[in-house]
This record gives C-alpha cells, structure tokens and sequence, in this order.
C-alpha cells in the first residue's frame, strides 16, 4: 500500500479521533444491546463522533462498582457530554436531537407545539406499548439463548398476542402518515429499531410481515444507513473488544 | 383558551398527572368521565380518541392528544407562560429533565403502580392483596428511593432546585401509597420525606384528591 493510500485509511480515524476529543462523548455500553444501539443509531444519523467503551454485561460489570457511579440502577447505555453523566438511552437520544437539531437528519418536529407534543405521544406510546411485549419476546427468543437459557414459549405467546394488537394500531396509524409521528422519520422510529431488527430474526417476524404498512415502514427504517453502522461492530464500536 | 378537555378517571394515577399539571397552570378545562367499571374506555366513542383503550385522553381545540406525559409536557410547553414553569430549557437542564422523565417512568412508576393495584386497587374490587407481590415491589421501590434519597441530598427537587415535571409525575401513585404500609419507605428516608411533604402539599395535588 502506498503512503497516499495509508493517508486515506487513516484520514476518517483521524477526523473521528479531533472531533472525539473536541466533544468529549463518550458511550459505555455494549455494541448488541437494544438500549446502546438506541443511542448510537442517534449519533450515526447526526453523523457525530464519540468513544465507546465497553461494559462487560456477561460478567456483571454493569451491577458494581465503579459502573453504579454512573447509572445507580445498573444499566447500559451511560452517556457522558462533558461533565453531564446521562443514562435512560430515551433521555440521551432527545438531549442529542435537540442539542444537535440543527445537524444531520431532523428527527424532532418542532414545526409546532401540536407537531412537537403528537412526536412525544408515539415516543411514550413506543416506550409504555411497544416496548414491553417486544423486549420481552427479544429477551426470549434472542438473549436468553446466547446465555444458554432455554425460550419459555408461553411467554413468547402471550407477548405476541399483545404486540399483535399494538401492531393493528400501527398499521392503521401508518395508513395516514408514512411514519409513525408525522410523514418524516423521527425519533419515534428510530425508538422501536433495536428490538425490531433482532425480532426480524425470529419466528415474530411473521407478525410485521403480515401487515403490509408495518412490513413496509420496517423495511423502509432498518435500511436506513445509520441504522446499519450502528448494528455494524466495526463501524460502531471501533473494533474495542467485547471481552 | 377555551376548550381544553380532559377525558378520564378522577381517581386514574395517569389522569391525576394531566389535572396536576393543568392545576400547576391555573388552566380551566372540561372533564368528561369516563366510567372505567363499564368498560367505557375499550368502547367507542373513547377507543377513537385513546386506540389503546386507556385514560386520560385530552383535547384543546382541535387538538388531541393522549398518554399523561406527552399531553403534561404539551401543557408545560405550550401554556409556558401561564401559572407555574414545569420545565426549563437550557440544554443542561432538558438532559436531567428527559432523563428525570425516563425515570420515572420506567423505575418508579412500574413497581408504584403495582403496589397501588394490589393494595388500593384489589380491595376496591373484592379482590385480596397478594402480600408476596407487594413484598418484591417494595425491595424494588426502596432502590429506587435510595437514588432518590441520594439525589434529593444533592438537590431540591428530582430535576434541579425547582419544582419540574419530573416531580410532578409521582405526586398520583406517591398520593396513593402515603395511604398503605408501603408509607414507611417514603417515612424512612430524610431527603425523600421532606421532597414528598413539599410535593403533595401543592394546591395542584390537594385538587385533585
């Protein structure tokens, strides 16, 4: 490789490297997990540049000390702005839309109070209805097996039921908008892509499939770019090792 | 001005939190009540307003809005300049705000809310407290009170040194379990019962019980 290459190579690092040092961000957390990936979808998509650091959740690094200094309830994403320590990958990716709302992609509607306040509804709407039964079925069918546990499928079939019925209201809802909030992707979106991309790899894929808007409105946001740098190890948490 | 309504349950946790606010703005509005032993909330009409089948839902002209805390913080933004500031915008101050709001809402208000339902909610309906449930949720919410206690030491209400939304949001379950043994956790910690005496002693709380 000649040295004009190797300058090419180097060059994103470099700039990452400035920009890193100039902003101070700074993710613990661990690069496969649904809250982590909550937040870097948000930084890819304001194309800002941090340093992850790795909690070792397989070891329990996240249930002491020094991590309980951090988040006292013990868990990942922690996020650092400088002196601001923020946890709740929720508050994080609205503290990084509205500091950098005027950056990369819009994901905030703050056309109006009306447009800011229906934005807000399907983000309580995505953490209280959504979130509940898909996080269990992902922490079923997905995590419980990385750990050797086995699925409860009774539990994998009362959360279906449940998503099912949050998911006829999507498909109703995205009938008259082409996103969840408003005609634009928003945080709403990116909010419900951690657990969506990792239940397209289940047998609950069936259950986004078989309606057409929803299947239409999942393909359209987990093929987003940002979405895929921030799922992608390499891209996202700069090779660090996990272990 | 006119026609702010709010559809609901006086004795909801998640329509107090709307009242409360709405109070905190010395705001007027319509309530329309909606009879929750009946089902009134899984019918039509209110199943157009909430698809989700649950109260409050709000409506302030042609707007309408449901989820308490979407419509509480459409309130203290819209209506900023009215009765009482229930949020502040420097940057700094929206990161503990949303982060005090997560909270909220995904550590104190889960386990509350059971502890409501086992121990006011079940005997209202002949049902009988489940004292194992209520054992786990109060070891759950004593570790959510001690970040509490601990942030409270360090600041006077949850989000800063004023009153926020972030307090505002755990006035209607904390209303609730003053009044059952789960009392003593709040009792027990210094910083914690002088915040809940500040907090539940607003006109806006008083209102709505």
């Amino acid at each position: 490789m000649d040295c004009l290459q190797m300058v090419f190579k180097l060059f994103p690092n470099w700039k990452r490297e400035a920009e890193v040092k100039k902003l101070g961000y700074k993710v613990h957390g661990d690069p496969f997990s649904t809250n982590t990936r909550r937040v870097l979808a948000v930084l890819h998509e304001k194309r800002l540049s941090y340093e992850p650091i790795t909690v070792k959740l397989q070891t329990g690094e996240h249930k002491t000390e020094p991590f309980l200094s951090l988040n006292p309830f013990g868990q990942v994403p922690v996020f650092e702005d400088g002196s601001v320590k923020l946890y709740e990958s929720r508050a994080i990716t609205q503290y990084i839309a509205y500091v950098h709302s005027s950056r990369g992609t819009q994901l905030l509607n703050l056309r109006s109070h009306e447009t800011m306040a229906t934005l807000t509804m399907w983000m309580e709407i995505e953490a209280h209805q959504f979130d509940p039964p898909a996080s269990k079925l992902t922490w079923e069918q997905v995590i419980k097996p990385i750990y050797g546990l086995e699925t409860d499928q009774t539990i994998v079939k009362e959360n279906e039921a449940i998503l099912e019925k949050v998911l006829n209201i999507y498909e109703k809802r995205l009938e008259e908008s082409r996103f969840l909030a408003c005609n634009s992707f928003t945080l709403v979106d990116l909010h419900h892509l951690p657990n969506i991309q990792y239940l397209l790899g289940t047998p609950t894929k069936k259950l986004f499939e078989k309606r057409s808007k929803v299947r239409k409105w999942v393909d359209e946001i987990t093929s987003r770019e940002a979405w895929k740098m921030a799922c992608d190890q390499e891209k996202s948490w700069f090779n660090k090792p996990r272990n | 001005m006119a026609g702010i309504k709010v559809f609901g349950h006086p004795a909801s946790t998640a329509t107090r939190r709307v009242l409360i606010a709405l109070h905190e703005k010395n705001l007027d509005f319509e309530f329309v009540h909606i009879e929750l032993k009946d089902g009134e909330h899984k019918k039509e009409p209110f199943i157009f307003r909430n698809p989700f089948g649950k109260v409050p839902a709000f409506e302030d002209g042609d707007f309408k809005l449901f989820e308490s805390r979407a419509i509480t913080q459409y309130i203290a933004h819209f209506y900023s300049d009215k009765g009482n500031q229930l949020v502040s915008l420097g940057s700094k101050d929206i990161a503990g705000i949303a982060m005090g709001i997560e909270i909220e809402s995904h550590e104190f208000d889960p386990v509350g809310s059971k502890l409501v339902w086992e121990q006011v909610l079940k005997p209202l309906y002949g049902m009988t407290t489940d004292k194992t449930v209520v054992e786990e949720e109060e070891a759950k919410l004593a570790k959510v009170l001690d970040v509490y206690e601990h942030r409270l030491g360090e600041s006077k209400y949850l989000a800063s040194d004023k009153f926020t939304l972030v307090d505002l949001h755990t006035i209607p379950v904390i209303q609730y379990l003053l009044g059952t043994p789960t009392k003593k956790l709040f009792d027990e910690r210094p910083h914690v019962s002088a915040w809940v005496a500040d907090i539940t002693s607003r006109p806006s709380a008083q209102k709505v019980l």
